[in-house]
């Protein structure tokens, strides 16, 4: 089962190895990682998405609580929950490919943030399969290259990570 | 204000005597040079100069493990931190209570590839409870604290701090906080009420009740209250290798060791209970071995532990209790003597019947007529000529297992040897850290020729401490449990497993100021023992017993076989 974790740490040096060398010492997936410090400066907020059995998830949960540094931790796939990911995508943009790109990153939703005579590059943030789809949509020749940050994720409703 | 401050080095020196640091074990070098100065002016506590950093560790570790303090070593960048890499490891296995004092390049210099540079922080992150790279002076006082909060608290383990070398130059205004509370972490005390009500409804519904204890009772300062737990109910009672002493095995109720050399009384009652009561251990593979095999049977299972990740790790349990071992046990004692309710008598009897048809197997049983030295007999007859009230460290192998079984610890803290990593070279320098803590008891270091030679050089440091420790050397010539796996699973085909070339360890004991003593016959080992336990009490004696080559340790499970598939004599 895909899982993903929530993650509040103290926003000292060393704070990410500590997590991405818990999950390769102990043989845990991890599928992507964010991380970025919240609105209080001292805290990191991290979003993992791994994927294991519940007895793996289960010490996932555990083993990241039992570092120090953690002050919390969430499994938003325990509740109702919203995810994006921002991809930035740079496509062929010649010819007929040129109007091409343009409707399907409208369809898309996405925005054209840098425009040459032969590329474009497109800005789109959605879940992780929303992002799939667009560069299944897209010829394969046409994609030049693709930036994708990891999932972030936030509970729904009430449900809040706070300290 | 300004005389008021002080340098870092001299705020290391006083955050370790604030604390109540009686010894520190450790080995100089460039980057540790301004707090060696410090430790040099002082005289609040002692430094203990190893000839390895290894052994500084180990010391430290064990020292922790009989005296329930937290350990403190020191050693220099680069090497020095590298070389107690195997004793932090060690140590956090078994999760023993240590604080490790690191020396680092000076900040400018990290990261530049520096003479005895190494990412010390990265290096010992996965062996570590945690670890601090201090860069302001001004958290120097504060890190250290919390080193020893963390290192104590909890679930125990080694916590290392890193120095760099100009911090311990720059000054501050010195303040040691009394205590520090930590946002990110609060370990848990009591255990849920409800769980533990639950917990002992269960035990009286059992029928073939058995409790099971590990390292958790002796760290967690529990023998005690297990014990009284174990009497109040008169169920059968096991335990690991990291917890014999926690309830005491001269008992009746001790079905003795359980695990891969664990006795089949224990092994079995394991297997075949319907009720287990698991108290401060973890179901690790050398105990409950396939823990396919041992899922075989139906039983419920309570689990007291301090880690939360513990449990439900290699075994799903039915009613886990997270909290301190003692607190939880008190209070399970407390609600079953208030109770009118009393455990099963007649089931209870027929099972103690099975139990003790068992234990009749006498599965510990070895030849006592043999012309050679049994080791085993060594071991019987160390726990006599030392009342069974020695602190006996060990190395790693067969004659560790030999001392697990066949010297029955009474009481906590008294048996001393690195259980999760395994680590050959821990059982000397173990020793020494008890020795030093208790310079009165009586310490035997059993070891094997293998593992005595990887920190030998240690006798060293015992001659300048005058440390009156016994090695007790089990020399059969082999790398014993490597022989004997070689000998049960690779076809006898014995690869690099005899030791030759060994050194005269006589000559080698007196060539570094001790007494050595061969000994050859059976007749001869007591004999052998109490002088060095009698005439020589006050000196190292090095006693070289030449037992059995061929001699295995009985009972085995395979590695990966079930509880119930024991190798027997």
């Amino acid at each position: 089962m895909r899982h993903i974790i929530s993650l509040l740490m103290e926003n000292e040096s060393g704070a990410l190895s500590r997590v991405a060398g818990l999950f390769s010492a102990r043989g845990y997936n991890i599928e992507s990682l964010t991380v970025a410090p919240t609105e209080d400066a001292t805290l990191s907020r991290m979003t993992i998405v791994t994927r294991g059995s519940d007895d793996v998830i289960e010490q996932i949960t555990k083993q990241l609580n039992k570092l120090i540094d953690t002050v919390k931790v969430q499994d938003l796939t325990d509740g109702s929950h919203i995810e994006r990911e921002l991809m930035l995508v740079k496509v062929r943009a010649t010819g007929e490919l040129r109007e091409e790109m343009k409707r399907l990153s409208d369809i898309f939703r996405g925005r054209i943030i840098d425009v040459s005579d032969k590329t474009y590059t497109i800005e789109l943030t959605g879940t992780g399969a929303k992002l799939d789809a667009f560069l299944h949509a897209v010829e394969p020749g046409a994609i030049l290259e693709t930036v994708r940050t990891g999932a972030c994720g936030i509970g729904r409703g009430d449900r809040i990570m706070k300290i | 204000m300004a005389d008021m401050e002080l340098t870092g080095a001299e705020i290391v020196v006083r955050c370790l005597s604030d604390e109540g640091v009686e010894h520190i074990f450790g080995y100089p070098g460039g980057a540790v040079l301004n707090i060696y100065d410090e430790i040099y002016k002082q005289d609040d506590f002692k430094h203990i100069l190893v000839r390895h950093e290894q052994a500084a560790v180990h010391a430290a570790d064990a020292y922790a493990r009989a005296t329930g303090k937290v350990g403190v070593a020191i050693v220099t960048s680069g090497p020095g931190a590298t070389n107690a890499v195997t004793g932090i490891a060690t140590a956090y296995m078994d999760s023993i209570p240590l604080v490790v004092l690191t020396g680092q390049v000076p900040t400018a210099a990290i990261g530049q590839d520096a003479f005895q540079e190494v990412d010390t922080v990265g290096i010992t992150r996965p062996c570590v409870k945690h670890n601090f790279l201090v860069k302001d002076v001004r958290d120097l006082a504060v890190t250290i604290k919390k080193a020893f909060y963390i290192a104590a608290t909890g679930r125990p383990g080694p916590v290392v701090v890193d120095i760099p070398k100009d911090v311990t130059q720059h000054r501050c205004a010195y303040d040691y906080p009394a205590s520090v509370s930590m946002r990110s972490y609060n370990p848990t005390g009591k255990g849920h009420a409800g769980q533990i009500k639950k917990a002992a409804q269960m035990l009286l519904e059992a029928e073939r009740p058995m409790i099971y204890s590990g390292g958790g009772v002796v760290l967690g300062n529990a023998a005690e209250r297990l014990t009284e737990l174990v009497r109040l109910l008169g169920f059968p009672a096991t335990s690991t290798l990291m917890g014999l002493g926690g309830y005491p095995a001269p008992d009746p109720l001790f079905l003795g060791m359980l695990g891969m050399h664990g006795t089949i009384e224990a092994n079995m009652a394991m297997q075949h209970c319907d009720v287990l009561l698991a108290v401060g251990a973890r179901f690790d593979d050398r105990v409950i071995g396939n823990p396919k095999h041992f899922a075989r049977e139906a039983r419920r299972i309570i689990h007291i532990d301090v880690d939360p990740s513990s449990i439900s790790k290699r075994v799903r349990v039915d009613v886990p209790i997270v909290g301190d071992v003692a607190q939880v046990l008190e209070e399970m004692i407390k609600l079953l003597r208030a109770g009118t309710a009393r455990p099963k008598a007649q089931a209870l009897k027929a099972w103690w019947a099975q139990i003790e048809l068992w234990r009749a197997q006498d599965c510990l049983k070895y030849d006592r007529d043999a012309p050679v030295i049994k080791p085993q007999f060594v071991i019987e007859k160390l726990f006599e000529v030392t009342g069974g009230d020695a602190y006996v460290t060990s190395d790693v192998g067969q004659h560790q297992m030999w001392a697990a079984q066949y010297y029955p610890f009474a009481k906590p803290r008294r048996w001393i040897n690195s259980g999760g990593l395994g680590t050959m070279g821990f059982g000397l320098p173990a020793a020494m850290g008890v020795q030093l803590a208790f310079p009165d008891a009586m310490v035997a270091c059993v070891t094997g020729e293998g593992s005595i030679q990887m920190n030998i050089q240690e006798l060293s440091t015992c001659k300048e401490w005058n440390l009156p420790l016994k090695v007790i050397l089990l020399n059969n010539g082999y790398l014993g449990m490597v022989r004997q796996w070689q000998e049960f699973f690779y076809e006898e085909r014995y690869a690099e497993s005899y030791m030759n070339s060994l050194p005269d360890f006589v000559k080698l004991a007196e060539a570094y100021g001790h007494v050595g003593m061969t000994i050859e016959r059976p007749a001869d080992v007591e004999p052998a023992l109490r002088d060095a336990f009698g005439k020589h009490r006050d000196k190292l004696v090095f006693l070289n017993f030449v037992t059995d080559p061929r001699e295995n340790v009985f009972p085995m499970i395979p590695a990966g076989k079930g509880l119930s598939e024991m190798i027997l004599v």
